[in-house]
């Protein structure tokens, strides 16, 4: 079997670099602070990733993105709850499940262009939001809790930790090498042309509803399984913390921040909004303006850099742009 | 069961909130129509009218209708300023960056409405005689919305065809460049219908809050409302707005009898989803 072409490239090592960074640094005296702060970075970067995928590459912006995170985090949490299956079997399948709902939503939504598509993306969040909230399954506006001895299968809570903050380290890597693969194949090509210029792809015989479709959907599997990760882990689920906009509004700022379109950029863009978010949280008088920061962060990166970080590199030492993807 | 009366009175006062949501989207849809932009900031537009009046009437005092000149006066001069800061640069660029410089702006304001009020949930009460009949009582106050909201609608008629300002937003809406060849400052026109279009926004959001409590987060639920009407009556058209919004409310009205209110949201967002595909120009479009 022969690798895929993008293995070996400057990018690919990166990527593997940083994930092994994420993984190793703290296992370093056991560092259970650092743990945790990663592991949120972690989930901004998947976040971030896959919805650049949409916004980057296909010129689609999806507000709703979390959808995803959420569905995932709820099959999930359903699966191992009251059917009692394994995490891993629930995950995987529980975000094979959003991605083929995703698969469909598309085919439907993703007929609408541009802004018509964009507030349709608002729409799918809460009309899913309003419906589990009042889906007596899932618990409705109170949630789903996980037994005590759901973290046995992980051996122990204390150990679980670990297993699910490597597990979601590894999604991370997953979610940037998809960026990556995608972005140096033939369907990322006909992407980024739909993102130009959408009639123009058509013309030349890109397939554009497929194509859209499909990348609708990749776009969903990753988020879904760390939503089932981020879930397990605290045991507890509800409509209002699934399906957070204020979170699909972070990884908007992280793509944007880092520079859409790049596979680098939301990884940079969205470590980057989380340590500036830690650090104003942890400021006594920022806490409360945490949204008002993201706005005014996004409002002038689309007003005066619309190409983010990467965007800015990319420009000023135009040799970046063979190493840095 | 609820009786057929019942029914129909639930109808006729979903039509009269409907004409409320109408006028909201009627701000939405000019905007669109005349520069292409969607504008997201509108539900905090609307909590901005309803904080609006809240002080107006409840904190100073003033008589609650004669407050709503002054907060539309007040949502024209911040809808300039805001057209100056957050959207004038992105006109002309993609669809995708207006998006998001509006959104940006929207975070912006819900945050600091946040920051400054909490969610806790703000009312104005205003006692207005109502008429009862057979045991259902249409509320005073739904009435006098729904006639403040005709008025205000024909007044924007007569903005929009009778006067000059008016008619160069229409022409700018058309082509604006041909426009600009006959000597129109597009863009001050640009300016002009974005101040406009806030100012129905928090119009519409005085209104609402003569009828119904409201918090700091109201806006987004309706933010998606305005979003339906505007799709049913066709982007970039008031007058398919207005109508869009009456058949919102009726529909609202016709449901309210039979489900709990909690699932009005997700039937809004079917249909809204049916009628972009099926109908992409909206359903009161005649100029087809």
């Amino acid at each position: 079997m022969t690798s895929p072409a993008f293995v070996g490239k400057p990018t690919y090592w990166l990527i593997v670099l940083v994930t092994l960074a994420f993984a190793f640094v703290p296992l370093w005296h056991e560092n259970v602070e650092l743990r945790e702060e990663l592991l949120l970075a972690a989930i901004y970067i998947i976040l971030a990733a896959n919805l650049n995928l949409m916004i980057g590459y296909a010129g689609y912006i999806n507000f709703g993105n979390i959808v995803f995170f959420g569905l995932g985090g709820y099959m999930t949490m359903w699966l191992v709850s009251s059917h009692g299956w394994s995490l891993f079997t629930a995950a995987l399948l529980g975000a094979a499940g959003v991605s083929l709902l995703a698969l469909f939503f598309g085919l439907g939504i993703l007929r609408l262009r541009g802004a018509y598509f964009a507030l349709s993306t608002i729409g799918v969040n809460e009309g899913v939001k309003a419906f589990v909230a009042n889906f007596t399954p899932w618990g409705g506006s109170t949630g789903i809790y996980l037994p005590i001895d759901a973290f046995a299968e992980l051996g122990g809570p204390g150990r679980a930790l670990w297993v699910i903050y490597f597990l979601l380290v590894g999604v991370m890597g997953l979610s940037l090498l998809l960026s990556f693969g995608i972005k140096n194949s033939k369907f990322g090509l006909g992407l980024l042309a739909i993102g130009q210029n959408e009639d123009a792809a058509m013309v030349l015989g890109v397939p554009a509803p497929r194509y859209k479709a499909l990348v609708y959907s990749a776009s969903a599997f990753l988020p879904a399984v760390a939503g089932a990760l981020f879930f397990f882990k605290s045991a507890f689920i509800q409509p209002d913390d699934a399906f957070d906009l204020v979170f699909s509004t972070e990884a908007i700022v992280g793509v944007m921040l880092g520079g859409q379109g790049t596979v680098v950029g939301p990884l940079l863009g969205a470590f980057l909004y989380e340590e500036l978010r830690s650090t104003l949280l942890t400021a006594e008088t920022f806490s409360n303006f945490q949204m008002v920061i993201a706005g005014a962060l996004l409002l002038l990166i689309v007003l005066f850099v619309p190409g983010g970080l990467m965007g800015w590199i990319h420009r000023r030492w135009p040799r970046a742009r063979k190493v840095l993807e | 069961m609820p009786s057929w009366f019942g029914v129909l009175a639930s109808i006729l006062d979903g039509v009269l909130v409907g004409a409320v949501y109408g006028l909201a989207a009627m701000g939405l849809t000019l905007i669109w129509g005349v520069m292409n932009v969607i504008n997201l900031t509108h539900g905090a537009m609307i909590v901005a009218g309803m904080f609006g009046l809240y002080y107006l009437a409840s904190v100073l005092g003033l008589q609650t209708y004669a407050a709503i000149p002054p907060i539309a006066a007040a949502g024209f001069l911040f809808g300039v300023c805001l057209y100056w800061v957050a959207v004038h640069r992105v006109i002309g660029r993609p669809p995708l960056m207006s998006l998001l410089a509006t959104f940006a702006a929207n975070l912006v304001l819900v945050g600091l409405g946040t920051a400054a009020w909490g969610t806790v949930l703000f009312n104005v009460p205003v006692s207005l005689p109502g008429i009862s009949y057979e045991g259902y009582t249409f509320t005073g106050t739904h009435m006098m919305a729904a006639v403040l909201t005709a008025a205000i609608a024909g007044l924007l008629y007569l903005f929009l065809y009778h006067t000059r300002p008016g008619k160069a937003i229409r022409a700018v809406a058309g082509n604006r460049e041909a426009a600009e060849l006959n000597g129109i400052p597009t863009t001050r026109v640009l300016a002009l219908a974005f101040g406009l279009g806030v100012a129905l926004a928090c119009t519409s959001g005085a209104l609402i809050a003569t009828l119904f409590p409201f918090t700091v987060l109201s806006g987004a639920a309706y933010q998606l409302k305005s979003f339906v009407v505007t799709v049913l009556g066709g982007l970039g058209n008031p007058a398919g707005a207005l109508l869009g919004g009456v058949a919102l409310g009726l529909l609202e009205g016709a449901m309210t009898p039979f489900m709990p209110v909690s699932w009005t949201s997700i039937v809004e967002f079917v249909v809204f989803v049916i009628v972009l595909i099926a109908f992409p120009a909206g359903l009161f479009n005649f100029r087809r």
